[in-house]
């Protein structure tokens, strides 16, 4: 099965074009044509013809950019598709797949009927497919893509060989145009001139050499559904279908050595209402044991109206877990894993937090925060000076000068400086825009006061002003 | 003056384990810090302006250690602040109050303590304690004279379910990470204005 316009076709069956349509796609820094049409290609267009040029051609061609990692996913849905034909379905290139057919043509009535039915349910779907059909995968190669069902092997060109282009334009030179002229001419000459790859491809079309198919395996799917004679509608029933649901489906999670990140419920009740319960987890897990209890506070709060009856569990997102030694070991990351996805579910994951050092001077830009189920302590912190253990949002204190005041208010308090270190002169980041720093400058003192209170303030040369932005321990 | 009752130092801090204890004053995130020596998970709720810096924490306590949860409100913070509690998994839990705790919820959060050995500290505002507290401290920052880079503090033990009330002026050693009592309150000059 070979799709010449696999790409085009694909965006065309989402939002149908009449007229020229081409994807374009940059190579080497010019825009160059992907896919194309058959519209299109009857005005004279062709692959890898520079955009410019097409559009000289063809002043009303639709174009679009092409997107090779959307049709790979496309293609691996065609090839789930092609599956109903007969079990051993692999790729062929980036857009074509390969049928091992042999015993199961009969069940479509024989070959013929089986590629008319592949053919019309392909133009029904809105996709030019080119079929071949061989004794050998080199042989369907070369009728899908030079001829038909019908054309003898002989009688295609060289280039049906799946051979390099170098190769084929030598070939041609030496005047062996077709494979029957290559098979009648002597092997040892010609495996001496053009090394061993051309016979192997020979042997392979003509069928001397096996060449197999490899089927892909059908990725593992993770869920798993229960559907119930009666409705239930009790918290203790529903979670214990989800224990008899979870085991199974944990089972599976470490026979393929993963383990789920984030599970999702879904309840279907006798109303044909639907409820979710998620939980995500910071940590990939598949004890059965330790993800049940977790559900029991989005169970709870589930309303079950009529009554369920169909459960469906599902493992939206999962991780490789590789089995590990059990040792007398504490497992205090597990633990703690644990317990951040409990407090996660009653907070939200992206709320349990740590503390990541950045590279930044600006005092309140020298770190980040990043959710701690996403992220690992880092270490490498450093203070090149003193910082203050808070900082709030600055507050201005009236006073005037470009010295530290001996006497200031904040905060209704009546402050004596004690002692004032300072000035540290930080400079806002030009590079990166940010509102609290527009007033320029800012000159910081750490300032004891009397009163036990050690502040950070700053001066704003360039905007008169200060304020206080921070406390020390 | 009055008479004061001297309570060993070390009998009171570090904070006895499996408790809940209680801080107040100018000086409570200071003396958080110091007191959580290991993992901590540090409580504060999402509205509140102000934030922890690492680097202000360095000198006290390695920024790794911290795991900060920011909860909507009091009732979210509380509910976190027990299951870490009960947990154990991290040997230290601070919870930043904004209201008035009561009797019930103080002394849920010291059933959590118990159940899973593990300290936790509520920073609370002045006077807003819970009768359950192990103990209450009142830490206020001193100015020194002798240093630029002191972290002098007036530490007062106000509540003390187990002993008796004591007064210290610490400082943080920053090169041993450790904590020096430096005199009995009553023979420092200049500490008759401080708040005692």
């Amino acid at each position: 099965m070979w799709f010449p316009r696999l790409a085009s076709d694909r965006v065309l069956r989402a939002r149908p074009v009449d007229g020229p349509f081409a994807l374009t796609l940059k190579a080497d820094n010019a825009e160059r044509i992907y896919c194309l049409n058959q519209a299109a290609e009857r005005v004279g267009l062709s692959r890898s013809m520079s955009f410019a040029d097409a559009r000289a051609f063809c002043p009303d061609l639709i174009s679009q950019p092409a997107r090779p990692d959307l049709d790979r996913p496309f293609l691996a849905a065609l090839r789930r598709w092609a599956t109903r034909y007969c079990p051993w379905v692999g790729y062929e290139g980036a857009d074509g797949l390969v049928l091992d057919v042999s015993g199961a043509a009969h069940l479509w009535g024989g070959e013929s009927k089986m590629l008319a039915d592949m053919r019309a349910r392909a133009t029904r779907a809105g996709l030019e497919l080119r079929l071949g059909l061989g004794e050998t995968r080199g042989a369907a190669w070369a009728r899908a893509h030079f001829g038909d069902e019908n054309t003898t092997l002989t009688e295609l060109p060289v280039a049906a060989l799946r051979l390099g282009d170098q190769m084929v334009t030598a070939l041609q030179r030496l005047g062996l145009r077709r494979i029957g002229d290559l098979t009648a001419a002597a092997r040892a000459p010609l495996a001496r001139r053009f090394g061993p790859d051309l016979m192997l491809r020979l042997d392979q079309a003509m069928g001397h050499v096996s060449e197999p198919t490899t089927p892909e395996s059908e990725p593992p799917h993770y869920a798993i559904r229960m559907s119930l004679p009666e409705p239930i509608g009790l918290t203790e029933d529903v979670m214990g279908i989800t224990a008899r649901l979870l085991t199974p489906l944990c089972d599976k999670l470490k026979a393929q050595e993963m383990g789920a990140r984030s599970l999702c419920l879904t309840l279907r009740r006798v109303d044909q209402g639907c409820q979710q319960v998620e939980l995500r987890l910071a940590a990939p897990m598949r004890d059965p044991h330790r993800i049940l209890p977790l559900f029991e506070r989005g169970v709870g709060a589930i309303d079950a109206g009529f009554g369920i009856d169909q459960i469906r569990f599902e493992a939206t997102l999962v991780e490789p877990l590789p089995v590990q030694q059990i040792g007398s070991r504490q497992t205090s990351p597990d633990q703690l894993n644990d317990l951040i996805t409990r407090i996660g579910t009653r907070i939200g994951l992206e709320n349990v937090q740590r503390f990541l050092p950045a590279d930044s001077h600006i005092p309140e830009h020298a770190f980040s925060i990043a959710p701690a189920a996403y992220s690992r302590p880092e270490s490498g912190w450093y203070a090149p000076r003193p910082r203050p253990l808070r900082l709030f949002p600055p507050e201005a204190i009236s006073v005037t000068g470009s010295q530290p005041p001996a006497q200031f208010r904040w905060r209704r308090m009546r402050l004596t400086v004690g002692r004032t270190i300072g000035p540290e002169r930080i400079a806002p980041e030009w590079w990166l825009p940010d509102d609290n720093w527009r007033s320029g400058l800012r000159d910081y003192w750490k300032v004891d006061t009397r009163e036990g209170r050690r502040l950070w303030l700053f001066y704003t040369p360039q905007n008169p002003g200060w304020f206080v932005q921070g406390e020390f321990a | 003056m009055f008479l004061l009752m001297r309570v060993e130092f070390h009998s009171v801090f570090p904070l006895r384990p499996a408790r809940v204890h209680e801080v107040c004053g100018a000086g409570a995130m200071g003396f958080a810090a110091m007191a959580a020596q290991g993992p901590v998970l540090w409580i504060r709720e999402a509205w509140l302006s102000d934030t922890l810096t690492p680097q202000g924490l360095l000198p006290l306590f390695d920024p790794m250690q911290l795991l900060q949860a920011r909860p909507r409100d009091q009732t979210d913070a509380l509910a976190v602040a027990e299951e870490a509690l009960k947990d154990g998994a991290l040997p230290h839990v601070v919870l930043e109050v904004t209201r008035p705790l009561d009797l019930r919820e103080g002394r849920r959060l010291q059933l959590a303590a118990k159940a899973g050995g593990t300290t936790g500290l509520c920073i609370i505002p002045d006077g807003m304690g819970s009768n359950a507290a192990e103990t209450r401290w009142r830490a206020t920052p001193v100015f020194d004279l002798t240093r630029e880079d002191s972290t002098l503090t007036h530490w007062e033990i106000i509540k003390n379910k187990s002993g008796t009330l004591g007064a210290w002026h610490v400082r943080w050693d920053q090169k041993e990470s450790r904590l020096d009592v430096v005199s009995p309150v009553g023979e420092r000059p200049g500490s008759a204005g401080t708040s005692g």
